[in-house]
């Protein structure tokens, strides 16, 4: 903004033109986009909706319908309603016969050049993460991107093992990152070799984020299926 | 094209035509550049970018030039920003309604339309001088030229890149892409390439014009 | 998110995913301002100082409209207050040390509309960071974009002197350059994880 400003010779006569310009442009400016805020804002949270059920559907295979749950200050899980902390939100997953099939936790880190944010189905019954889906991440095009598409290393997360201890506190076999091929134990994750910190990442979220996360929804499993009957018989 | 009166210039197919080649914003005045690099990595991203800032281009230029006597001068770039911003914002939230992949994939950026130089510079240069109806031709020519630009980045890119125009695989399953291309240096290399070529179009030209006596241009 | 050590945050924005060279941030100073090696530095200077006083504001500022329910605002009063504080700052310079608005004032206007500024605001919004995290997070930013528009100078100046073909001079050699120096601070990625 290099503009000279003139400075006017009778400023109490000039200041109302500028008073009415400011002011009338910033009201109008402000209906306008208090209007399209307005009408695009239901629209924009059923996009939001949508994609969030479509990639918990996707990590829980054969669920049909999901809901939320959010973390009570007790440790304890209950139905989330609206200004939860989406940090603190976990999502059940049902069957069509309102079968609980898991819960879906969301983990991030940082990856290779940005943050990673991923999502992952835990089945409570088997005791297993049963899928993963990498929802965001700047990873290199062509190597550290394989995180997202690799069938070989998505392979690893259908049946990995994150049994919980018998007291219900941790994970008997925290999840660990090997080179690729080397997988011998179900808690172990096949890297990519060509993409060994963005697969690391991957296993470094997962293992910090079933860490805090499994026992927890272990431990209060019976909310999340109690809601599947619920729904059920609504 | 209706007549215009007296003092004001006539409307001009020029006002339209002069944005999407003599005066290109991008290849010739080289203005807008962070989002022309940053989000031409793939022609669908370069086509919503160009879009969008065309839609904002056109109507702030038409609001301004409605404007332009209500307004004294000393707080004119003031309610420019005002007005810019406001469509902008309003921009921002009918892509996230209309599409929250595209929304993701262009980021912050399309907020960051707000700075792009072009259209405060038009708003300043152009529309708060004109009629209306020359200023929504000047939007929409120079909104078009840099969505043109836009897609001769990104359609370059995208091609050598990731081997596909507009998502569809262009080349057989052999093709090693130039995955350095969809990286930013790819950006800067692909604007350098052009701007290399219209400034060899430029000094070309004379040249030919001096071989050829009488050689039309 | 807010778990990220400071450390991190910083490397991040000023190595592995600086503004300039990554996110093609504040491209318009770093094409005009990089011909001179002592004046890309009291840009870049000047660059950090806009930043953090920005960095400030937008954390205030997203607060705020957190408070009072108006998300749809933030846009336009990121750029109205950044840009008034810059001024504000700018008068306050000048008042207080003309050695240091000799050095520096010049460029606060240029910088005030600049989009590595706004970037940074809705950057440092949308990543979640706590006030002592944007402030960090902007001082990296304000230190690669020195940093880059430094070593762009120094190669512009060296090269001055070189003989190249018309077509390549100006800004298509400039660019060639930065996608150059954007190559080389790929390797720099995996720093932060």
């Amino acid at each position: 903004m290099r503009t000279t400003i003139r400075v006017d010779v009778s400023p109490s006569s000039a200041s109302w033109p500028m008073y009415r310009a400011l002011v009338g442009v910033g009201v109008l400016c402000g209906l306008l986009i208090v209007s399209v805020y307005l009408l695009t804002q239901p629209v924009i949270a059923r996009n939001e909706a949508h994609a969030l059920q479509q990639a918990v559907l996707e990590v829980l295979p054969g669920a049909v319908v999901s809901a939320s749950f959010a973390l009570t200050a007790e440790g304890g899980f209950r139905r989330a309603g609206d200004g939860d902390d989406p940090q603190r939100l976990v999502h059940a997953a049902y069957t069509s016969r309102g079968q609980l099939v898991g819960v879906a936790i969301e983990g991030r880190a940082m990856g290779y050049q940005d943050v990673i944010r991923i999502l992952y189905g835990y089945a409570p019954q088997r005791q297993r993460v049963v899928g993963m889906r990498v929802l965001a991440s700047r990873e290199t095009p062509g190597l550290g991107d394989r995180i997202e598409k690799d069938p070989d290393f998505l392979a690893n997360f259908t049946a990995l093992d994150v049994t919980v201890t018998a007291d219900g506190l941790s994970i008997e076999h925290p999840v660990q990152a090997v080179k690729q091929g080397a997988k011998s134990a179900p808690w172990e994750i096949d890297g990519i070799s060509g993409a060994t910190i963005s697969s690391a990442a991957v296993a470094g979220i997962l293992r910090a984020s079933t860490a805090q996360w499994i026992p927890l929804v272990y431990r209060g499993r019976a909310v999340f299926v109690r809601s599947g009957a619920v729904n059920e018989g609504g | 094209m209706k007549g215009a009166e007296k003092a004001v210039p006539a409307i001009s197919t020029d006002d339209f035509i002069k944005g999407l080649w003599r005066e290109n914003p991008v290849f010739v005045q080289v203005l807008g550049m962070c989002p022309v690099l940053a989000v031409s990595n793939s022609a669908i991203n370069a086509l919503a970018m160009g879009l969008a800032t065309s839609f904002v281009l056109v109507l702030s230029n038409t609001l301004v030039s409605l404007l332009r006597h209500g307004v004294p001068r000393q707080v004119r770039i003031a309610t420019f920003i005002l007005i810019i911003a406001s469509f902008v914002t309003v921009v921002d939230y009918l892509i996230q309604a209309v599409s929250l992949e595209l929304h993701r994939a262009l980021g912050a950026f399309i907020s960051l339309i707000v700075v792009n130089c072009l259209i405060l510079g038009r708003a300043e240069a152009f529309a708060s001088k004109q009629s209306v109806s020359r200023s929504f031709l000047d939007g929409l020519g120079m909104g078009l030229g840099f969505t043109l630009a836009l897609l001769c980045l990104g359609a370059v890119r995208e091609i050598l890149g990731s081997g596909a125009l507009f998502g569809v695989a262009l080349f057989p399953a052999g093709f090693q892409p130039w995955t350095v291309m969809i990286l930013p240096s790819g950006g800067f290399f692909t604007l350098g390439l052009w701007l290399l070529f219209f400034n060899y179009l430029r000094v070309r030209k004379p040249a030919v014009r001096e071989a050829v006596p009488g050689g039309t241009p | 998110m807010s778990g990220e050590s400071l450390w991190s945050i910083f490397l991040n924005a000023s190595l592995v995913n600086n503004f300039v060279l990554a996110y093609f941030l504040g491209i318009c100073p770093f094409l005009g301002v990089s011909g001179k090696l002592a004046t890309a530095t009291r840009m870049g200077a000047a660059v950090c100082f806009v930043m953090l006083v920005s960095s400030l504001c937008a954390y205030g500022i997203h607060r705020l409209l957190v408070a009072i329910e108006a998300p749809y605002l933030q846009l336009i009063a990121y750029i109205v207050v950044i840009a008034s504080t810059v001024q504000l700052v700018e008068m306050f310079i000048r008042k207080m040390s003309p050695a240091l608005f000799r050095a520096l004032g010049i460029f606060l206007p240029l910088i005030t509309t600049n989009c590595a500024i706004l970037g940074l605001a809705l950057f440092q919004t949308n990543k979640g960071y706590t006030l002592v995290q944007s402030l960090v997070y902007a001082l990296g930013a304000g230190a690669g974009f020195t940093l880059a528009l430094v070593l762009m100078a120094g190669i512009r100046e060296k090269l001055e002197l070189a003989a190249v073909p018309d077509a390549v001079q100006g800004t298509a050699l400039t660019l060639m350059i930065a996608g150059i120096l954007s190559l080389a601070f790929m390797g720099f990625a995996g720093l932060g994880a």
